[in-house]
């Protein structure tokens, strides 16, 4: 976290600094447990492959939810997010190990609008490629 | 079986009302990896202007894929959903939801279209207090993989 961004301080074309999330088997777990979409290529490589995926992927959501946390790590607790958009455009595999895989979010922020709320675009990588298109987040700030 | 166009512009019931507590943004919060003290705890999250603990942006889709899974799991519907796949996924919030928020959540099927050989399904699901305040409208678009009738 980096403390408290102001919509007076801060400067369209200004790049937040990149991020590495990781994900693992456990954390699809989880996240299947705390959303409620248990779809079984989240957790069965069996099914995975069986319906023709290379292996077990993450939840599109879970993947939004890491570029979420990047928003709203940068922007400070005193601000809100009013729009958040994404498109799947790639998945991302986890494969059975320790290390599991990453998502890798960066942002630039791409205007100031009124209403002291700034756009943001957003891309995230996993294995090089782009898991989302299209990302971009509106947060209101202090 | 294709799926059935004439569910553009239909509604559904609106869902039983869900209570926004703290212990589930907690759980959400862990499961994404997010140690935020906004999403967690409530003196840090009043002490940044917040009623209680807010939710994290996607916590919406708790309450939205609930709704929206009702309305393309209609029977009439025709959805193959084995072959179902996440396209888009957009959040409008008025405000952040907040722990002790009382929500029902009212699923609309708003478009169903051709691409390539697939089909995009988009849902329209607006979150609203037990008082009428609406607090967000989560719109998802699923795609159904050759789901275009050969």
């Amino acid at each position: 976290m980096s403390g408290q961004v102001s919509y007076e301080k801060v400067e369209a074309g200004a790049e937040i600094p990149v991020a590495v999330y990781p994900v693992t088997r456990l954390s699809l777990v989880k996240y299947c447990g705390a959303s409620g979409d248990f779809n079984t290529i989240h957790w069965n490589e069996r099914i995975a492959r069986a319906v023709g995926l290379p292996n077990v992927i993450a939840h599109g959501m879970f993947t939004m939810a890491q570029a979420g946390r990047f928003v709203t790590d940068w922007a400070g607790p005193e601000a809100v997010v009013t729009e958040f958009g994404v498109r799947f455009s790639a998945m991302v595999v986890v494969p059975d190990d320790d290390a599991g895989a990453t998502i890798e979010v960066s942002g630039t922020v791409e205007e100031k609008l009124d209403d002291n709320r700034v756009a943001v675009a957003l891309t995230a990588r996993s294995s090089e490629a782009k898991v989302l298109t299209r990302a971009r987040a509106v947060v209101r700030l202090p | 079986m294709a799926v059935n166009r004439d569910y553009v512009g239909r509604s559904f019931p609106e869902s039983e009302p869900y209570e926004v507590s703290r212990v589930k943004i907690a759980e959400f919060a862990d499961a994404i990896g997010d140690s935020n003290p906004v999403f967690r705890d409530q003196a840090a999250a009043q002490a940044a202007g917040h009623r209680d603990v807010i939710a994290p942006p996607t916590f919406a889709i708790v309450i939205s894929l609930t709704a929206a899974g009702t309305a393309v799991a209609d029977p009439g519907l025709g959805l193959n959903y084995a072959m179902v796949v996440h396209g888009e996924q957009r959040f409008s919030y008025t405000r952040p939801l907040v722990a002790g928020d009382v929500v029902t959540a009212r699923p609309a099927i708003t478009d169903i279209r051709d691409a390539g050989r697939n089909v995009m399904i988009t849902t329209s699901t607006e979150i609203r207090t037990v008082s009428g305040e609406l607090v967000c409208t989560a719109l998802s678009t699923l795609v159904e993989r050759g789901g275009v009738a050969a």
